[in-house]
């Protein structure tokens, strides 16, 4: 199982806690897929309002670990803040930590990202930062003290899937030893098993689940998916190739 | 003194950051604070002065992906 920071965690599955019909479907979402991590968020409260404690007594209630993100931070000032504001709140050193470079596709400011990192490892962060795949930017990330990278398969809220597997294959043989999980743009547990098929160690879903006609049957779709997909890369796949060869045995055959 | 609190323009007469959480209905709740865009940690809220023009972030823990 994945180890984040030197914590073992118990599932492969990272889910997101928005979007969903009601708190006791996201609830359902958590107890039928073991999801061991829940992503949380922090947003501006009225005075009275009291919305932010109540939330959070129900993700206490789920007795998984939590990851404060930094969701629509586009500057490494508001990140940073936005990240020690969560920390406060939620208790963990723990940061997913997102710096957003374009409006349209949500993609990660590569420049920023790495800047921001920097500033929270030295201010005693474990930073989850939510990347592309590409491997010049996970290699800055990890100098800048990043023991775990996340990058994207498509675009937060897509569900397209991995669109660059060759990116995503490459970044997983650069980093042998660096715990990767696919975040963002999943929509089907077919995808998530390929994400492990490549010998990912996690991935992080969200709107596939909260937005599924049955999200609690797309959360254990999406868990099942996962182990499969596991068990075929510790198995050791056979090698593709393009003729044909037969599997039933030519010799003995009748008519020769 | 005018303020900004959580992107609206408000008159206080609190004059830390504590003071203004307890006049703003906070008191006791689970939030997290900023004052012009630094954070600004719980045990310090007593001591940090307000000034005018001040932008004040007031944040609780949401759902998120």
């Amino acid at each position: 199982m994945p180890v984040f920071y030197e914590t073992e965690i118990t599932s492969r599955l990272m889910l997101g806690t928005a979007q969903y019909p009601s708190p006791a479907i996201l609830a359902e979402a958590f107890h039928r897929s073991g999801a061991g991590i829940a992503t949380v968020s922090v947003r501006r409260e009225a005075g009275g309002e009291r919305a932010g404690q109540a939330f959070w007594d129900m993700i206490a209630a789920l007795g998984v670990h939590v990851l404060p993100n930094t969701a629509g931070c586009h500057s490494v000032r508001e990140a940073v803040t936005t990240a020690q504001m969560a920390r406060e709140l939620f208790d963990t050193n723990w940061v997913k930590l997102e710096v957003i470079g374009h409006a349209d596709t949500l993609q990660p400011d590569p420049f920023g990202l790495v800047e921001a990192a920097r500033i929270l490892t030295d201010d005693g962060f474990h930073v989850f930062p939510y990347c592309t795949e590409d491997l010049v930017l996970c290699e800055r990330l990890v100098e800048a003290g990043c023991r775990v990278l996340m990058p994207w398969g498509a675009p937060i809220g897509t569900g397209l899937g991995l669109n660059n597997i060759y990116g995503l294959r490459s970044l997983r043989a650069h980093f042998p030893d660096v715990p990767l999980v696919i975040d963002a743009g999943l929509g089907l547990p077919s995808q998530a098993a390929h994400a492990m098929e490549l010998g990912y160690d996690a991935v992080l879903l969200n709107t596939a689940v909260a937005k599924a006609g049955d999200p609690t049957m797309m959360a254990e779709g999406f868990a099942r998916a996962l182990e499969a997909g596991r068990l075929a890369y510790e198995a050791d796949p056979m090698e593709p190739r393009d003729m044909a060869a037969p599997s039933t045995p030519v010799f003995g055959r009748a008519f020769t | 003194m005018k303020i900004t609190v959580n992107g609206t323009l408000r008159d206080t007469a609190a004059t830390t950051l504590d003071a203004l959480l307890v006049e703003l209905g906070y008191a006791g709740a689970k939030v997290a604070t900023a004052v012009n865009e630094s954070f600004v940690p719980a045990a310090i809220r007593p001591e940090q002065r307000l000034n005018e023009g001040d932008r004040i972030e007031i944040v609780a823990p949401r759902q998120g992906g």
